[in-house]
């Protein structure tokens, strides 16, 4: 049995005896699976603790909170402790108050009788506590709603335009030959090479003469048109036989028909791809709604974390929280696509 | 949902065939809608002439979020005040860039008239040094155990390429997190037996921690790319080495590398244009701080034009044109490198 | 259904002349089978028919109206392409309506029309399924069914039997020369494989180089070949071919050179005999046995026997070429013959 388990875990492919180079491979790989995995997992374990709990120095690895009594005769429930007694024995008291190195405490079972106790005799009595307030907080206090609201729908709508422009895009420079291909391919590859980090006022111009300025029409319609999912798409549907368009042409649909009957169904494993990472990328952009979502009412979910690390310096709590629901959706669409989206990359590059 | 399978005569195949007849349903409903229209454009115009039909959405975008803003860019950058609208700003030819380039000495900061762009050019060189190489170095060493025969191989691809798909807000807040004062990596310090560091505070550690954290969310990425080209190699080669005695070390030097450069190349490349522009994480992090240790050029052309009290946007065009034509330059490499690797 | 008229059809791609000037009608109800070499031009033809090229001069008429600019899905034609090009995201009921539903035909009336079709072709049980779970000649069949239901003026096929196994190629043709029976439709056919023209066609257009080289009936391709050309394409295996004066008594006249089919060299006492050969390969198929010879000046020699034989290699062999059967070409490579000759276009 412990032979089997032995070899389970310690045999390498193939069945070759160790050599130095797979403990290495295999110690790089858990320090890798430490060092990526441990900080969003602190994140995530820290998110549920409370603000004191956040204060500890050092902190406790989960969220813990110290255990509270009612003691007759007291108003505030009394954080309850730990105590080394003079003779050794070890009570459990509840602390009034403490006054320098000296604690007042009482014995919940008989509250009549005041016991004082040097300070570091005590040890905090703690229960693990999941602060879910600090989910559930935001939602009344900060319009959370409304932020994961602003992203959703831009994310959402801005992924429809991207894959209908980019898609009819490289349809038309896939499936036809005609007067100005090549310049229209060549203002498409120039696209590539102009982020948004350099046109940021001019585009802001172009937006607010257009009258989005404070609108989510702002964020969704500039990246629409990406060069990277027309060459993508464009790429896919040069493997579509062209035997099945002109059988389409003979069968008399309209271009249009073609593109929408024929090409976008065969195209959706590319398509898929494509909306991936726009979901991706409409959900995580930054710089650009930064610049142009001045009012709090349109801000999506990163422009208003950034917002709220910068005002509420010591809320913690709520901020941690709020990344983690950031997070959580690209999270999910990971676990579920992750061999989709890792071979999606590998194979086009772009990300 | 199960009268639309219905009517198509699709049996109900759990939620997959659902949603799937519930898309044909909504896409039969858009083809009724667009169909006509679209066929009497193309009665009107004719077949031969649809594809521009096809391009115009796609093209209309791009000039007017891509092309226009770079005209309007150049005019910023040769017209002054504070208007928005180019009418209403004064043209005044080079005084930008001259601004912009006037430095006793291009090796001191301090001593250049916009003493902040150069600050934020020699942040992002050094950033962008130490990053590639990190980068670089990083992903290959991943990619190449990566590509050992180990077991739970997707697993821990995926361990390393998860935070490629972060948000660089996310991605930040969870380092600020660890690293703040009374964080989890002073925790770990302390009861080490060493002393809080103070890492935002100090420009070293903030430069340090920028790298780092770019690094830490990027690598996957790139980790990939290698490990597609780590894959390419055909097997027999290692194995005819294999068969000629040659020694470990010597593959990797002789076979692998030379095989992989192409890659290598492409990635190095990718990493360069990437880190000229970063932005995000680092504005996240820390701030552009302490003082200006961590701003970078392109923070420094947001704050100019955005987040000032007084938005000159011809100082940030014109520091925008220069930017731009670095990228071009770096992007036609690229796009020569990528394109020599696929032929 | 209907006629169909070219007149003076050249296509260039480029500086390479594909088609140089085909005039051809053909009559409504028609088999036509278009065939040749790859490189003919016989698929480019078809497909300036179907309007899926342009021509670079020259006009088309289907049905005595002017099509040559009309749009490929503006003349009313069904092609079955050599892929089948089935959708493959659709089942065969969609395949089959696709066309239906974009001519904009009622739902009760498509329904109806697949029905039909699907009837025809026995493919009934697989209406539901896509083209992907369907064997080669399943495939074949919606192909054609898809071109069916359409009624279309003129069917178009595009060597749509050359992805079927030797046994499936053969029961399709006759399906199909049956389908042809029933519908009556005007059919034009592109295949290389001479069998299937001459068991399928009313009129066979032999094609080489872009240009056509004879038209008429099987027979008449098999027994008046109207040059060098269709001699040897029509007929398996190819006609011999010989310089005159190798054969006694045919040196005199116009002809360079003598046809003679395999079946129509017998082996004879060597006092008749025109040529004597060396037998290099026999080949028994059973019923009848192919010799492969060589004659004098090592011009190679095809004599087809009925039933079986017991020459070996290298035995030598007294033939005679039956008179009635020689073909004779002149030097051009023009049959020569009295009565003008049916067709081969002007260049």
């Amino acid at each position: 049995m412990t032979g089997k388990l032995r070899r389970l875990l310690l045999a390498r492919r193939g069945g070759a005896s160790w050599h130095w180079t797979d403990v290495a491979s295999y110690a790089y790989l858990a320090l890798g699976v430490l060092l990526m995995f441990g900080p969003v997992l602190w994140l995530a374990l820290s998110s549920f603790k409370t603000p004191a709990a956040l204060l500890e120095f050092p902190p406790s690895l989960l969220p813990m909170a110290q255990s509270e009594v009612s003691v007759p005769g007291y108003p505030q429930p009394l954080p309850l402790f730990q105590v080394t007694m003079e003779d050794g024995s070890v009570r459990e008291l509840a602390q009034v108050r403490r006054v320098g190195i000296v604690a007042q405490m009482v014995d919940p079972a008989a509250p009549g009788q005041t016991i004082r106790v040097p300070a570091d005799r005590r040890t905090p009595v703690r229960h693990m506590a999941l602060a879910v307030e600090n989910y559930t907080d935001p939602l009344t206090q900060f319009d959370f709603l409304r932020f994961l609201r602003n992203s959703l729908v831009v994310t959402v709508v801005a992924t429809i335009i991207t894959l209908i422009i980019n898609s009819m895009a490289a349809y038309a420079l896939s499936v036809y030959e005609f007067r100005g291909k090549s310049v229209a391919m060549l203002g498409v590859i120039g696209t590539l090479m102009i982020p948004i980090t350099i046109i940021l006022a001019p585009v802001y111009l172009v937006v607010t003469k257009l009258g989005f300025v404070d609108s989510l029409w702002a964020v969704i319609l500039p990246g629409a048109a990406t060069p990277t999912g027309v060459f993508l798409l464009r790429q896919y549907m040069l493997t579509i036989p062209r035997d099945l368009i002109e059988a389409a042409r003979m069968d008399k649909a309209s271009e249009w028909r073609i593109y929408a009957r024929i090409v976008m169904p065969l195209s959706m494993p590319a398509l898929a791809v494509l909306a991936i990472f726009s979901v991706m990328w409409r959900w995580n952009e930054f710089l650009w709604p930064l610049a142009v979502l001045t009012k709090t009412e349109v801000h999506t979910l990163p422009i208003a974390l950034n917002a709220f690390q910068g005002e509420l310096q010591t809320q913690w709590h709520y901020l941690l929280a709020m990344t983690v629901v950031t997070l959580l959706p690209v999270a999910l669409v990971f676990a579920f696509l992750q061999r989709f989206i890792t071979s999606g990359i590998a194979n086009t590059g772009m990300k | 949902m199960t009268d639309t399978m219905r009517t198509h005569g699709a049996p109900a195949r759990g939620p997959s065939a659902a949603a799937a007849a519930v898309t044909t349903g909504s896409a039969n409903a858009l083809m009724r809608l667009t169909d006509p229209p679209m066929r009497a454009v193309q009665r009107l115009i004719g077949a031969a002439r649809m594809p521009y039909i096809f391009l115009l959405p796609n093209l209309l975008f791009f000039g007017l979020f891509v092309f226009l803003p770079i005209g309007i860019n150049i005019v910023f950058s040769v017209t002054g005040g504070t208007g928005l609208f180019p009418s209403e700003r004064p043209y005044v030819g080079a005084e930008h860039y001259a601004r912009l380039l006037d430095c006793g000495s291009y090796l001191e900061a301090g001593s250049c008239r916009e003493d902040l762009f150069w600050r934020g050019v020699g942040n992002t060189l050094t950033f962008t040094v130490f990053q590639m190489v990190a980068m670089v170095l990083f992903s290959l060493i991943t990619a190449l155990v990566l590509n050992r025969p180990i077991r739970g191989r997707g697993f821990f691809r995926a361990v390393y390429f998860f935070p490629v798909l972060l948000s660089p807000v996310v991605v930040a807040l969870i380092w600020k997190w660890i690293l703040q004062r009374d964080g989890l990596l002073n925790a770990v310090l302390t009861t080490a037996g060493g002393e809080k560091i103070l890492f935002f505070v100090d420009p070293g550690w903030a430069m340090f921690w920028a790298v780092f954290v770019s690094v830490w969310a990027h690598m996957g990425f790139y980790t990939l790319i290698l490990l597609a080209g780590l894959q390419a190699i055909p097997r027999d080669v290692y194995e005819a080495a294999e068969m000629d005695g040659t020694r470990p070390w010597r593959v990797f030097h002789r076979i692998t590398l030379p095989l992989l450069w192409p890659n290598l190349l492409v990635v190095l490349v990718l990493v360069l244009i990437r880190s000229v522009q970063v932005f995000d994480e680092v504005f996240v992090l820390t701030g552009g701080g302490p003082g200006t240790a961590t701003m970078m050029v392109v923070q420094y052309i947001y704050t100019t034009a955005f987040a000032n009290q007084v938005q000159n946007f011809g100082l940030a065009g014109a520091a925008s044109v220069l930017l731009g034509a670095v990228l071009f330059v770096l992007t036609l490499i690229q796009l020569f490198l990528t394109r020599r690797r696929a032929s | 259904m209907a006629g169909l008229e070219l007149r003076g059809i050249r296509k260039d791609y480029g500086s390479t002349a594909v088609l140089k000037g085909i005039d051809l009608s053909i009559a409504d109800g028609e088999f036509v089978v278009f065939v040749g070499p790859s490189g003919c031009g016989k698929s480019t033809l078809l497909r300036v028919i179907a309007g899926l090229e342009t021509v670079t001069a020259g006009d088309i008429s289907i049905d005595g109206a002017e099509v040559t600019r009309t749009a490929a899905s503006d003349r009313g034609l069904a092609m079955v392409f050599q892929s089948y090009a089935l959708y493959p995201h659709m089942t065969v009921h969609q395949n089959m309506s696709f066309a239906l539903e974009n001519m904009g035909i009622a739902k009760a009336e498509i329904a109806a029309r697949v029905d039909r079709a699907a009837r025809m072709l026995r493919l009934t049980d697989y209406l539901q399924r896509r083209p992907a779970a369907l064997s080669g000649g399943q495939r074949q069949r919606v192909a054609i069914g898809r071109a069916i239901v359409r009624d279309p003026k003129i069917f178009l096929f595009d060597e749509p039997l050359s992805n079927l196994d030797a046994e499936l190629r053969v029961a399709t043709r006759k399906e199909l020369a049956a389908l042809h029976a029933e519908i009556g439709g005007t059919m034009i056919y592109v295949t290389h494989d001479q069998v299937e023209a001459m068991t399928l066609a009313d009129r066979i257009v032999v094609l080489n180089g872009g240009r056509i080289e004879q038209i008429g009936t099987p027979l008449e391709l098999y027994n008046r070949p109207a040059n060098l050309f269709v001699a040897g394409f029509i007929g398996s295996p190819r006609m011999n071919l010989l310089p005159t004066e190798l054969v006694r008594g045919e040196a005199a006249g116009p002809a360079a050179t003598l046809g003679i089919r395999p079946e129509h060299v017998e082996p004879c006492q060597e006092a008749d005999a025109d040529l004597t050969v060396r037998i290099d390969l026999v080949e028994q198929l059973g019923g009848e046995t192919f010799l492969y010879a060589t004659g004098p000046n090592d011009i190679p020699l095809t004599i087809r026997c009925d039933g079986q034989s017991r020459l070996v290699r290298g035995d030598l062999l007294p033939v005679r070429l039956r008179r009635d059967h020689l073909h004779r070409f002149d030097a051009a490579g023009l049959a020569c013959r009295s009565e003008p000759l049916p067709a081969r276009s002007p260049s």
